[in-house]
């Protein structure tokens, strides 16, 4: 419950802030920090930005976790997805490519399949919020690119993940 | 480039045999049936070969070295010291003291001389009986450039291994694989290939990208494999002494990955994922489209032709789990043949095939297992935190897969089992190693 009222407050903070002017992000990442907080000024490209990457990562969440072998979404990584949608409808300059990973426990072609599914799951997920399809793209890793490397549930957990990865933001 | 050209010109000069050695002995009473249970290692004596030329000292030593290795390190022989023998071996062409050998309890005597004139040199061997007093097989001989002196003492040890155990040799052989540095969050990882006893490792690829599964062409000219380079798993057909590699499969929106020979050296299988959604397909890697061989909404990979090529064995999790399936080489109907407790997944058909190789999940833990190809008769040769991904030395006798261990530190090895499950060891790499594949016997 708690989570999602928290996203919503934050999205509709993004409607609002959906009237500034994107598309500086890119390299001034120098000047981003760690984004302040606290009623400071918006620093462009900042984690305060709500039009930056970093906004994007930290505080709408680039990923959602699943459970073993599984690729269904869970109900805390719907309501990581429907901020992620709306931040992706709000600010179309960006494409993304959503990266599918398993854990170690499987083998190494399989776990290739089971990352495709997990970034396709997202990927409809987030269409059927109304992304375009063609913004999206889906790339699986398997068990190649762990962020938790204990060989327990703990890191297990966290490695079974989709992270959805921003591109773009700078149109030609 | 230099190390093919080299073992052409070895394999080019290689097999002359020499007509003018003792006649055969058919089959003696000194025999392994590697295919029976535990037995006890075959002591043989193997004193270092004789250098007929000056300057064959140092080269006739390490072919001595090599061939003892390549016996030893199947679990089935067990060398003499020399320290224990009583006869010293001056002359290649003096009779043999059996009674000498038969003292130390040598069975099986190997004895060889080294020759090296201009850019050839020379080995020759001959293989006794001792108990039988009598020579086993005739004397052979090979010939190639010096550079090529460990292919030829892997040869001899081939023929002493054929004529005792009466399978195929399998010490002429590469393997390509997958050498692995640093940690398992920021691993890095390129192609490799070596002999199949970790000589001359050469690398193949740097590691700017992910690369996974290679897989030996059928008479190992080239590699097929899983790369990274464009950000999207690929599949990449690699020619071995060129070097020079081109991307076979690169359909927008979608992956491919797990690709394998078929018997022709031509067509290739391997997954496709769109949408999601994984499946197996074949293509000719010289062009002309790729062909859909399932479609089910589950994950279909890690597909393996077996030897004639008119079958082929894949996992799928179908019916809920990871399972082991064959169908015709063609697609169409699929018959399960794994229905233990557990996972499986990886099948690899044998080169003789008679049985097919597999992971198995189960319990927390990992095997590596064989069972023929109705399924019967499953059998487990290794467990641990995490074995996988076996391949066949090509004689179907011994199976190596690679081992990651446990933990923040963990880092992956590779090793090799025969298939009663015996003799399991380490292979050595220069750095870590997964996803071996092994040769065919080399020419």
């Amino acid at each position: 419950m708690k989570p999602t009222a928290k996203i919503l407050l934050l999205v509709a903070g993004l409607a609002l802030a959906a009237c500034t002017n994107p598309g500086r992000f890119g390299a001034d990442g120098s000047t981003g920090g760690v984004g302040g907080g606290s009623g400071g000024a918006i620093v462009p490209g900042s984690a305060n930005d709500p039009t930056s990457t970093a906004y994007f990562n930290q505080t709408i969440g680039d990923r959602v976790l699943f459970a073993v072998d599984q690729s269904d979404l869970t109900p805390e990584g719907r309501a990581v997805l429907d901020g992620q949608s709306s931040w992706l409808l709000t600010n179309t300059d960006f494409t993304a490519i959503i990266e599918g990973h398993a854990d170690e426990q499987g083998t190494r072609e399989y776990n290739v399949g089971l990352g495709a599914r997990r970034a396709n799951s997202v990927r409809e997920y987030l269409i059927s919020k109304g992304v375009a399809g063609n913004r999206l793209r889906t790339v699986s890793y398997g068990k190649e690119r762990p962020i938790e490397i204990c060989s327990n549930e703990a890191c297990y957990a966290k490695n079974r993940r989709a992270v959805t990865v921003l591109a773009g933001g700078l149109t030609g | 480039m230099r190390f093919l050209g080299m073992v052409l010109l070895a394999a080019l000069g290689l097999m002359s045999l020499t007509a003018g050695f003792a006649g055969a002995q058919s089959s003696g009473p000194l025999r392994i049936e590697i295919t029976e249970g535990v037995i006890e290692p075959l002591p043989f004596a193997l004193p270092v070969f004789q250098a007929e030329t000056g300057d064959a000292t140092g080269v006739a030593a390490q072919i001595s070295q090599v061939v003892s290795g390549d016996l030893v390190g199947t679990g089935l022989f067990r060398e003499i010291p020399a320290t224990a023998f009583i006869s010293t071996v001056s002359n290649f062409a003096d009779p043999v003291q059996y009674a000498d050998w038969k003292a130390i309890n040598a069975q099986a005597l190997i004895t060889g001389a080294v020759a090296v004139q201009g850019n050839q040199l020379t080995v020759k061997f001959r293989l006794y009986d001792v108990f039988s007093g009598a020579e086993m097989g005739s004397g052979l001989q090979f010939s190639g450039t010096p550079e090529g002196w460990r292919r030829m003492a892997h040869k001899v040890a081939d023929a002493v291994y054929s004529r005792i155990t009466g399978e195929g040799g399998y010490f002429d052989s590469r393997v390509v694989y997958v050498s692995e540095t640093g940690s398992k969050d920021a691993r890095q990882k390129r192609l490799a290939i070596m002999d199949y006893d970790g000589a001359n490792v050469q690398f193949l690829t740097d590691s700017s990208a992910i690369v996974l599964a290679p897989r030996f062409s059928p008479n190992g000219d080239r590699v097929i494999y899983t790369s990274y380079e464009t950000g999207f798993p690929r599949i990449y057909l690699l020619d071995v002494g060129s070097v020079q590699r081109r991307v076979l499969e690169n359909q927008e929106g979608t992956m491919s990955f797990a690709p394998r020979f078929a018997p022709d050296g031509q067509n290739i299988v391997f997954s496709l994922s769109q949408g999601g959604n994984t499946d197996i397909y074949a293509m000719n890697v010289g062009g002309g489209g790729t062909q859909r061989l399932t479609s089910a909404p589950s994950i279909e990979t890690a597909p393996s032709f077996s030897p004639d090529g008119s079958q082929i064995v894949f996992e799928s999790d179908r019916s809920g789990s990871q399972q082991l399936y064959i169908m015709p080489a063609g697609g169409g109907e699929a018959r399960r043949i794994s229905f233990g407790p557990g996972r499986y997944g990886t099948p690899v058909w044998s080169p003789r095939g008679d049985l097919i190789a597999f992971t198995k999940q189960n319990g927390g833990r990992f095997h590596i297992g064989v069972m023929r190809t109705d399924g019967a008769e499953e059998r487990l040769l290794t467990a641990s935190f995490l074995d996988e991904g076996p391949t066949w030395a090509p004689n179907g006798r011994v199976i190596m897969f690679t081992r990651e261990s446990q933990g923040a530190s963990g880092s992956s090895t590779l090793y090799s089992v025969d298939i009663s499950g015996r003799n399991l060891r380490p292979v050595r790499t220069p750095d870590g190693g997964s996803d071996p594949s092994w040769s065919p016997l080399l020419k």
